[in-house]
């Protein structure tokens, strides 16, 4: 499994997403926003940062570079595509997820650790969890807050496309940090194969750091067995 | 000829502005109780080369469309005014 990860100017967690990746056994490189191709890559990651100073709006800029379109033809042919924090902000505002990531509810820049529910197994990066699997992981960000039109919503939730859910439900974790609609973390296209989440997976993969609660992110890619829509 | 425009950008109504919630407390706390429905956005102005006015504006709508507004959390409104460039 090798698996892209782009830089953009401003990107900051591009070390980590390739740490995380090949600790999962996976083959991680980085792939600059100006290249038009993503190297014969199996995978694409989209990584956490402040694209373009989040000037504008975040990932507005962002999602003008070259590289894009190769990233848009790889989800449109059913490959992986994850999109972290900043990454999900692009891929909004490429239109390649749906919504928007707009101001934090409670206007703070939030840096600390969230409990969400994993909603969806069904895609190449939670296939490893369990569904309904209450996971504690991290968030940084000041735009993390999705809104969508209430027929998108109620379409998200009929299609089962809400991967990751805030799921706080102690003094010390917020149930819904950044006032999300429908509390909503993660969610994924139609294929399921194009995910965008503002949690950062990365952030906490491996046990030294305490938890490795993110790691099943990265073995679900390269362990590349994902499960069948419930239902199917 | 060279159109000055002004493109003004406002969250979606009804769509939570804590920023402007914000600043409305914020009035509030400094004893300036008349003001309400307070909100935040953002004014970009620029310099367009049309033929007419309403090209400008079109052309200007078409680029708040694109990039400068995100159709699914803000609208705009565009003023046109003649002399712009110099």
């Amino acid at each position: 499994m090798r698996v892209a990860v782009v830089r953009f100017p401003g990107s900051n967690c591009e070390p980590e997403a390739c740490r995380a990746v090949e600790r999962a056994g996976g083959e991680a490189f980085y792939v600059w926003h100006r290249e038009t191709s993503l190297a014969g890559a199996d995978a694409v990651i989209l990584p956490g940062g402040f694209s373009y100073g989040d000037y504008l709006r975040s990932g507005a800029i962002a999602r003008m570079s070259p590289i894009m379109d190769a990233i848009r033809a790889h989800g449109a042919a059913g490959a992986p595509v994850l999109g972290i924090c900043n990454g999900f902000q692009i891929l909004c505002e490429a239109g390649l997820l749906p919504g928007a990531l707009v101001r934090n509810a409670g206007l703070k820049y939030l840096s600390r650790p969230v409990d969400v529910r994993v909603e969806r197994t069904a895609t190449p990066f939670t296939s490893q969890y369990r569904q309904g699997e209450v996971i504690r992981i991290p968030v940084g960000h000041g735009e993390g807050r999705f809104v969508a039109p209430d027929a998108l919503l109620d379409q998200l939730e009929r299609e089962g496309r809400v991967v990751l859910r805030y799921a706080g439900d102690s003094a010390d974790v917020p149930a819904n940090p950044n006032g999300s609609a429908l509390g909503i973390a993660a969610i994924c296209n139609a294929a399921g194969n194009v995910v965008g989440m503002m949690p950062h997976p990365e952030r906490l993969a491996e046990s030294l750091l305490g938890s490795d609660a993110g790691h099943r992110v990265f073995t679900s890619l390269t362990s590349n067995m994902i499960a069948e829509p419930q239902g199917a | 000829m060279t159109w000055r425009v002004h493109v003004r950008i406002l969250p979606r109504a009804g769509l939570l502005d804590p920023q402007g919630q914000a600043v409305e407390h914020a009035l509030s706390a400094l004893h300036f109780p008349e003001a309400s429905n307070v909100h935040v956005g953002k004014a970009i102005a620029l310099d367009v080369a049309a033929a007419s006015a309403a090209d400008a504006e079109s052309r200007v709508r078409t680029m708040c469309d694109k990039l400068l507004a995100n159709p699914v959390t803000e609208d705009y409104e565009i003023a046109v005014e003649s002399g712009g460039g110099s």
